[in-house]
């Protein structure tokens, strides 16, 4: 079939309609969406679904289409690249190539942004569809699935750049989708300027790139900032691949909400749920796990940065975890939860687990969307209402929800055989076994907050007794067959998706590992030895143990003996009141930051030096003094003749008595 | 058309002064007709100047070079010609300039005819300085460009104008002033020659570079302006009409930019060096403290201003770090800048005449009634943010990536102004159109009309192509930033290193080493 396919069209045509379709489709809804702007959408709006939905599919069947003919060549090297469609810049010091690359980790992370992407958008039919701003949504969230498109298959720094900034881009508006709500601006706004603090280090790491290319002597028009070439220059990144590595991760540290700029990320949950799912979930948080494994030949190349990656990632593990303990909305708790799940990717791209760090990201894009898909209709059914407080007992009224959510927690709780068991336990047994017991213990602690927390949300939303009023409580539905439909696919990918990463200790052959392997510069790639297969096993089996027990904990508790916890946490009050706020950092960061930088930025720049000083005393002082001297000297003009005859004199005889002498 | 042809560039420039004429020949009642003349000749210039373009060659010396004696005894010639970054500049100008006429269509009532007759001298003025390749009158069109200015601001600007007006023409003049007499002054030492390229091939001396050097640096800092000579420029963006603002942060700012490219750096090569650590400092300052400043404003004109000072820090900075890259940045950034700015203003010029105020305080949720404003807004206010794919993105990329690799500490620094431009941009873009509209004045307001959608797209055009496509851009300029570089930094060709010479045997140095 694939023969027929490629008899009429080029596997580089391919691989540039993956990006192209979605832009398409982005520019043609955001033509709707000015026509229409101040107008009733009426028929246009299922012209704007059509294209909204159907080009991320077709975007997908091409992304498909090029993974089943790159598996076909596995035992080669699959990898092609398109070559420029044009060139960017060019001057003698620089080239900067358009063009994409289609290798082992970039196909998996295509694949992954254009299904989970369709199906979302597919879902976004039924959760959006009386918005008003129908149109402006799907052009939006067409555009952000180019720019991630455009990050993710970029074949150099630069492009992968331009997507990086426009994804940012894309979170920002949709994050202020409802810019009506200043809030919700607010929260967009506070996105990006997060982010851009990360980028800007981004920046400096791409400069010293470009330094390091510069004297290494590589050809100028193969492009210094090109993937191929960097890895190809890679032992004169020697130097400086700590610095390098280190500025770069900040804005990995950005884009991934990683302490300490992760601040952004729980205020984006503002933005329509399906954003929160694709944008703030599955895909563009996970850009800068994705950015480390792609560069892994540099990170590798400084285990002082390696290992800064994995203390950060499992510091923000363990921390987020905590403040998903105590949230009480339920987007909040997945919002400290994705966090929590990209602090162990960094754990695992910190210890050099690059393919268990690329395999977490993966199955985390399935539950985590699906967990936040549910939570979707969740709050679609209750009107707006995102308190879990008032909810409960949802599993009668919705129970396709319920069990696709209950598959979802089982999967982020590391419950076998769900998808979030093999990639969890990939990472701790990765960390165990090249000794890294601190970051471990770390791990293994959030593990078990992590299931705590989930069944928490389970139990107080889908079980026990229901706190929703009686008359709404009738009136709560399941969602509709278009929102419905993702959240079953979805749920089959969580529970099976953990089949691409079995280790070879159950007899699996870790596929995603295999096929990544040739990407990964210094990983070691093993089968394990006798003696730490035990261990393996013995380390899975006590993780799963310690999840499973908190996960019964947390869904009795909550589902059962709601009273307890109010117990708990009046006894622990200063600390339950530290961790529900959040550890005031967001009022730390305002103190030590905002305030003094606008106090400064008034008071002293502007006010001080700039009215006072530098206008007021400098400029203006400078003309009244030409002013006082003016008058001073009109002084002399009286207007008397012979006065001025003196005058006159007087000069003529200085004038002379300095030429003479 | 013969006559225009072989003699296109000076058509150019003076095209303008004969619509001016026309303009003046017309009684004032025919409003009309006075903006529809202004309009298509200001039209004709550009396509002129399209057509030069298409005749430009791109080979780093000055083309469609034209010498007329001007003055013979005193040596002044009417010499212009262009180089790519002259011709850039040229094309803004003439771009900007149609622009501004049709941005004034309906905002400009009072004395239409003046207003056009100044408009069209001031294009003029901006055309010659950057066609002169005679100082002296590089010199001539410089102050031809103040004095319309001075008017524009001072009769069409709104309340506090007069003062804004006196205080830029003071401002402006004092810079003059000490340019006139380094004018002469090296002029004399140059053996009586105005010619700039014959400027170029004489060396001044070390002293003479430094003051030379420096009255030249106050006036082109002033007109730039950076800090601490800027005061002038919040106080005349906030009160000039829109037509004004635009030109001013369009093309007028970038005059002292300019005048750095092509006099004060290229002719003192050694007072760059003595120099440039101060220079970037400057630079640096303007950048961080622009931005600083420009976030605290509650008035959205100021806070542009503000963040056109932050915004040509940039551009000195990569002037000054006399890196390829950096320099092409720079001047990249020169055009960016005045499509970004421009469009600001002229945005903020649509507000103001649905509004009738500059405060931000004052709107508010305007996004609802005016979607289709908003979105052009957003998308101008992520191109001066410099968003890869947009313009702006391109010129600071090269300028940062350039000074990183030669003057890494000043880069450093400037890095943080990323972050900055964003903070009080999207701040402002929050309080002006988000949440929810509370304020009566804001719930019924027109949205964009066409000659609006056709003052701004031209500009987002733009806007996409430089940053989807720089390539051909950076191409045009690189012959001319090289031969800049090679000015500039001549720094051994007049002070040779010492070279070690024993008495017993001098030797020849061979060729092929």
């Amino acid at each position: 079939m694939l023969d027929t396919l490629y008899q009429y069209i080029s596997i580089q045509t391919l691989a540039w309609l993956i990006v192209a379709l979605p832009l398409i489709g982005a520019a043609l809804n955001a033509l709707i969406a000015v026509g229409t702007a101040k107008r009733e959408m009426g028929s246009y709006r299922s012209l704007v679904s059509f294209i909204g939905v159907v080009m991320p599919m077709l975007a997908f069947a091409a992304a498909a289409a090029i993974f089943v003919t790159m598996t076909s060549f596995e035992s080669t090297d699959p990898s092609f690249i398109t070559g420029p469609l044009f060139q960017w810049a060019v001057t003698k010091g620089l080239v900067i190539d358009i063009g994409l690359k289609m290798d082992q980790l970039s196909i998996v992370m295509a694949l992954m942004v254009t299904g989970v992407g369709s199906l979302i958008h597919l879902y976004s039919v039924g959760y959006m569809g009386h918005d008003e701003g129908y149109a402006r949504y799907f052009a939006e969230l067409n555009l952000f699935l180019f720019f991630m498109l455009t990050l993710v298959l970029a074949d150099n720094l630069v492009l992968m750049f331009v997507g990086w900034e426009g994804v940012g881009l894309c979170s920002y508006l949709l994050i202020g989708f409802w810019f009506e709500d200043i809030a919700k601006a607010r929260a967009g706004t506070k996105a990006f300027i997060v982010n851009r603090i990360g980028d800007a280090f981004f920046l400096a790491g791409m400069f010293l790139i470009y330094a390091v290319m510069a004297s290494a002597n590589a050809p100028v028009n193969a492009g210094y900032f090109n993937f191929e070439m960097m890895s190809r220059y890679n032992a004169y990144f020697v130097p400086m691949a700590g610095i390098i590595s280190l500025l770069l991760f900040g804005g990995a540290v950005g884009k991934s909400a990683q302490i300490p700029l992760y601040v952004w990320l729980p205020d984006a949950m503002a933005g329509p749920t399906p954003v929160s799912a694709l944008i703030h979930a599955a895909t563009m948080v996970t850009a800068g796990v994705y950015m480390v494994v792609r560069l892994n030949f540099i990170f590798a190349l400084s285990p002082f940065a390696l290992s800064v990656v994995a203390s950060v990632g499992a510091a923000t593990a363990l921390y987020a975890a905590t403040m998903g303990l105590t949230q009480t909305d339920i987007k909040k708790i997945l919002a400290y939860s994705t966090i929590s799940q990209l602090g162990y990717m960094f754990m695992a791209a910190g210890v050099g687990a690059f393919s268990a760090a690329i395999g977490h990201l993966i199955t985390h894009a399935f539950f985590k969307a699906l967990l936040f898909l549910c939570a979707g209709s969740v709050i679609h059914a209750m009107a707006g209402e995102q308190d879990i407080r008032k909810m409960g007992g949802l599993r009668y009224r919705m129970p396709v929800t319920c069990w696709t959510f209950v598959i979802a927690a089982l999967a982020i709780a590391g419950i076998a055989p769900a998808a979030g068991f093999f990639s969890k336990d990939a990472i701790l047994w990765q960390a165990f076994e090249r000794g890294q017991y601190v970051l471990w213990t770390v791990g293994f602690i959030a593990a078990g907050m992590t299931a705590f927390y989930i069944f928490r949300a389970v139990g107080m939303v889908f079980f026990g007794e229901s706190n929703v009023p009686p008359e709404r409580y009738k009136k709560v539905h399941e969602s509709p067959t278009s929102m419905a439909m993702p959240l079953i696919i979805l749920a089959f990918l969580s529970l099976l998706g953990g089949l691409i990463t079995v280790p070879h200790v159950l007899g699996g052959t870790d596929r995603l590992g295999t096929w990544l392997s040739k990407l990964i510069a210094y990983e070691t790639s093993h089968a394990p030895g006798e003696e730490s297969k035990a261990t393996e096993i013995v380390v899975m089996v006590i993780t799963l143990l310690w999840s499973i027990h908190f996960m019964v904990l947390g869904w009795v508790i909550y589902a059962q003996k709601r009273e307890w916890p109010n117990a708990v946490a009046q006894k622990f009050g200063f600390v339950y009141t530290l961790v529900a706020n959040k550890y005031y950092v967001d009022e730390i960061y305002d103190f030590l930051i905002v305030r003094p930088l606008n106090w400064i930025s008034t008071k002293i720049l502007w006010q001080t030096i700039d009215d006072t000083f530098v206008d007021g005393l400098a400029v203006h002082g400078t003309a009244r003094t030409v002013g006082v001297w003016a008058n001073i000297v009109s002084m002399a003009e009286t207007g008397v003749l012979q006065q001025y005859l003196l005058y006159f004199l007087i000069g003529a005889v200085v004038v002379v008595g300095y030429l003479a002498l | 058309m013969d006559l225009i042809y072989s003699h296109l560039l000076s058509s150019i420039i003076f095209l303008p002064l004969a619509g001016m004429v026309i303009a003046l020949l017309i009684p004032s009642r025919h409003e009309k007709a006075i903006r529809v003349v202004s309009m298509l000749v200001s039209v004709a210039v550009l396509v002129l100047v399209a057509k030069l373009w298409g005749m430009f060659v791109g080979t780093g010396e000055f083309e469609f070079s034209e010498t007329i004696p001007w003055i013979p005894s005193v040596q002044i010639f009417y010499h212009v010609g262009v180089d790519g970054v002259a011709l850039l500049l040229i094309a803004l100008t003439a771009f900007l300039t149609p622009i501004a006429i049709l941005a004034s269509w309906n905002e400009i009532t009072k004395s239409v005819k003046a207003f056009h007759v100044l408009i069209l001298l001031l294009e003029t003025g901006m055309l010659g300085v950057f066609a002169s390749l005679d100082v002296f009158l590089f010199y001539v069109f410089w102050e031809v460009v103040l004095i319309p200015m001075y008017f524009l601001i001072g009769i069409w600007g709104s309340k506090d104008r007069i003062r804004a007006a006196l205080k830029f023409f003071i401002f402006t003049m004092a810079g003059s002033v000490l340019m006139l007499a380094a004018i002469l002054y090296a002029s004399s030492v140059a053996g009586g020659s105005f010619d700039l390229v014959t400027w170029y091939g004489h060396k001044f001396g070390l002293m003479e570079q430094f003051f030379l050097f420096g009255a030249f640096a106050i006036a082109f800092a002033i007109k730039v302006p950076m800090v601490p000579f800027h005061t002038w420029l919040p106080d005349a963006h906030t009160e000039a009409p829109t037509a004004g603002s635009v030109i001013l942060a369009g093309i007028l700012l970038k005059m002292g930019t300019y005048g750095f490219y092509r006099f004060a750096m290229p002719l003192f090569p050694l007072a760059v060096v003595k120099f440039a650590p101060l220079m970037l400092t400057l630079a640096v300052i303007g950048i961080v403290y622009g931005g600083l400043v420009a976030m605290v404003q509650p008035d959205v004109k100021r806070l542009v201003a503000y963040s056109s000072i932050s915004h040509l820090g940039f551009v000195m900075l990569g002037l000054f770090s006399l890196d390829p890259l950096a320099v092409q940045g720079a001047v990249l950034q020169m055009v960016n800048h005045g499509l970004s700015t421009g469009a600001l203003f002229l945005m903020v010029g649509m507000l103001y005449s649905r509004r009738h105020t500059r405060m931000i305080a004052d709107y508010g949720g305007v996004a609802r009634t005016l979607p289709v404003l908003t979105a052009a807004f957003v998308l101008i206010t992520f191109s001066s943010i410099g968003l890869p794919g947009l313009n702006n993105f391109v010129g600071e990329f090269l300028v940062l990536l350039g000074s990183f690799q030669t003057r890494t500490a000043y880069a450093a620094v400037s890095i943080s102004g990323v972050v900055i431009s964003a903070i009080y941009m999207l701040w402002m873009v929050q309080r002006v159109f988000f949440g929810e509209a509370t304020k009566e004045e804001n719930i019924k307001l027109p949205d964009l009309r066409v000659r609006e959608y056709w003052v701004l797209a031209p500009i987002i055009i733009f806007i996409f192509v430089i940053g989807v496509w720089p390539k051909p851009w950076i191409t045009m300029i690189e012959k001319s930033t090289d031969a800049f570089l090679t000015l500039s930094k001549r720094v051994e060709m007049i002070v040779p290193a010492p070279v070690p010479v024993t008495l017993n045997e001098v030797k020849i140095p061979q060729g092929g080493e």
